[in-house]
């Protein structure tokens, strides 16, 4: 046994360092996620035995209202949340300025990075309080009464989604700080010399030089968006009359509350093609942009 | 610098601007302003429909006792400690492992891992929902804090597999050629080369971990049922349910679920905003 070890430790020590971890994301993260496409084949308790359905659970998803309800709020999310990239970089180059003071600023602009989404849920919910909230205070100042934005169904996903939209600028905010950081000085200060300034300045000369930091802020904002569950759960539980529900949102009410754990399966399958997608996409983005730069 | 610089000379200038963004901070922060300030009112005031004015008289002390002794917020806070404490261990140690196996032992299929790793780990949380709620039941750790643990371990080593792997390819390759040629095997290597040298990544890794898993939600209303198991996000949210007018309470704690990242952030703010730019952009 010592002189097998020795003989073939040079690839058995790493081999042996690298199996806890693979091991372990394989059977939770990946077997789990694989075996969701296989329940959802199936009609299921989450107790008893499954019975094999074929394609049904998606045929009758085909024709729930309620989803099209959480497809549709999923596309207003990403709506929203494409504002994020912009505010986050507007507040960057707000910020991007060596004054004494400054980096404490900074810092208390990412605070809201750091909070739970549950807490930002719970911040939120007061902001929109009807009665006491600060959108009322701010609505009475021109004597106007704000709306009941989270028991309306025409506003309660705009508002939820308006909620995370915060963290989220800060994120991206976070992001294009570095690109800034990282911009080519020879190219700025050529821009000047040409008299470039200001908003030209911004289009021409800086831009350009941000757009792979650009690319990650959007995709991961995308993925954000697709992702949104917590801040559902927290402030509308889905309602009024499933008005605010997400696709995640959907599907974990229909496994933990209605034991639909195969049609929930379905949900979760739909989501995770729609994620690999723009995971697809992201990653290749991210390859093409490492290649152009070796 | 773009834009460019405010000159050091022009200080009326420089004050101004510093006044300028300090105001669109206190817009920006203006809803957790609101609940600190809530959560050092009384009673008294919150009935007299005192929201959003500034206190008349500071309850702080009462309304944090409050939060200690009349509801499970400590017991929460505890738990979420005894979750998010190993998890975090657990990650450093798994990923310094597959990241320096990934980085330095590059073998057939290492990148097809790398990707995997890469991959899953921008999984949304449902997608393993179901599975993951059913193997924890089978295992017998369902609504323990053991389940928790497992699941954040094994979600969050990709992110940090990706993370590790990245520093330690950056690392200067004279040194693992050295230790080889002096004949180290690959444990030592790991513990004399690799150990030392990625104590900042671990600090970020650190941090960024401690903030996800302890600000996770989903995942403990998902594997986790009972009070005394429970971390605090969940507890948050069902004391909001019990506690709805006392908005100085629920403010409290509140505030208190919030403290620790927030905490951790300001007093490693370098190597949270490195570890989150890295994370992201070197992909």
């Amino acid at each position: 046994m010592p002189r097998f070890w020795r003989r073939h430790r040079h690839w058995l020590t790493p081999a042996l360092f690298l199996l806890p971890g693979l091991i372990l994301f394989s059977l939770v993260i990946l077997a789990a996620s694989v075996e969701t496409v296989w329940i959802s084949l199936h009609e299921w308790d989450g107790i008893g035995a499954k019975t094999w359905v074929g394609l049904a659970n998606y045929a009758e998803l085909a024709e729930d209202p309620q989803f099209y309800v959480s497809l549709k709020n999923n596309v207003i999310w990403l709506l929203i949340f494409m504002l994020a990239p912009p505010i986050g970089l507007a507040l960057a180059l707000i910020v991007n300025q060596q004054i004494r003071g400054m980096r404490i600023l900074k810092s208390l602009f990412f605070v809201p990075l750091v909070l739970a989404t549950v807490t930002v849920g719970v911040v939120f919910g007061w902001v929109y309080d009807p009665t006491f909230g600060l959108l009322q205070l701010i609505f009475g100042l021109f004597g106007a009464t704000a709306p009941a934005l989270l028991s309306d169904e025409n506003f309660a996903t705009f508002a939820v989604a308006a909620a995370a939209l915060w963290p989220q600028i800060a994120f991206c905010m976070v992001l294009f700080l570095a690109g800034l950081n990282n911009l080519d000085e020879d190219l700025i200060g050529a821009g000047r010399v040409d008299g470039a300034r200001g908003w030209r300045m911004l289009r021409h000369v800086v831009l350009p030089q941000l757009s792979q930091v650009g690319f990650i802020a959007i995709a991961v904002t995308v993925i954000g968006a697709l992702r949104s569950f917590d801040m559902v759960a927290v402030m509308t539980t889905g309602g009024p009359y499933g008005s605010s529900t997400v696709l995640a949102y959907q599907m974990y009410e229909e496994s933990i509350f209605s034991y639909r754990f195969g049609y929930g399966a379905a949900i979760a399958t739909v989501l995770f093609v729609i994620m690999s997608a723009f995971i697809a996409w992201y990653l290749h983005g991210l390859i093409k942009a490492e290649r152009s730069n070796a | 610098m773009y834009p460019r610089p405010i000159p050091e000379d022009a200080k009326i200038k420089r004050g101004l601007y510093v006044g300028g963004v300090t105001l669109v901070v206190a817009l920006w922060l203006l809803p957790l302003i609101a609940v600190m300030l809530t959560s050092i009112r009384s009673n008294e005031e919150l009935m007299a429909g005192n929201y959003w004015g500034w206190p008349q008289k500071f309850s702080l002390i009462e309304n944090y006792t409050a939060v200690f002794e009349q509801t499970a917020m400590l017991r929460f806070f505890l738990n979420s400690l005894l979750i998010t404490i190993p998890s975090v261990i657990g990650v450093l140690i798994l990923s310094t492992l597959t990241g320096f196996v990934l980085s330095r032992y590059p073998f057939r299929g290492s990148n097809l891992i790398f990707a995997l790793f890469v991959g899953g780990n921008f999984l949304p949380a449902q997608v393993m929902m179901i599975p993951v709620r059913d193997l924890m039941v089978r295992l017998g750790l369902y609504d323990t804090v053991y389940a928790l643990i497992v699941f954040h371990i094994a979600f969050q080593t990709g992110f940090a597999t990706l993370f590790m792997r990245n520093f330690i390819a950056a690392l200067p390759g004279e040194l693992f050629q050295a230790a080889r040629a002096e004949g180290a095997s690959p444990f030592q290597v790991l513990r004399h080369v690799v150990v030392p040298l990625v104590r900042p990544a671990l600090a970020a890794l650190a941090i960024l971990t401690f903030t996800f898993i302890w600000n996770d939600y989903f995942w403990a209303i998902v594997l986790t049922q009972s009070d005394a198991v429970k971390p605090v996000t969940a507890g948050l949210n069902n004391l909001r349910g019990e506690w709805t007018s006392a908005w100085n309470i629920v403010s409290a704690a509140t505030i208190f679920v919030a403290l620790p990242p927030v905490v951790m952030f300001f007093l490693m703010q370098k190597h949270f905003i490195s570890g989150l730019t890295m994370g992201a952009v070197k992909g």
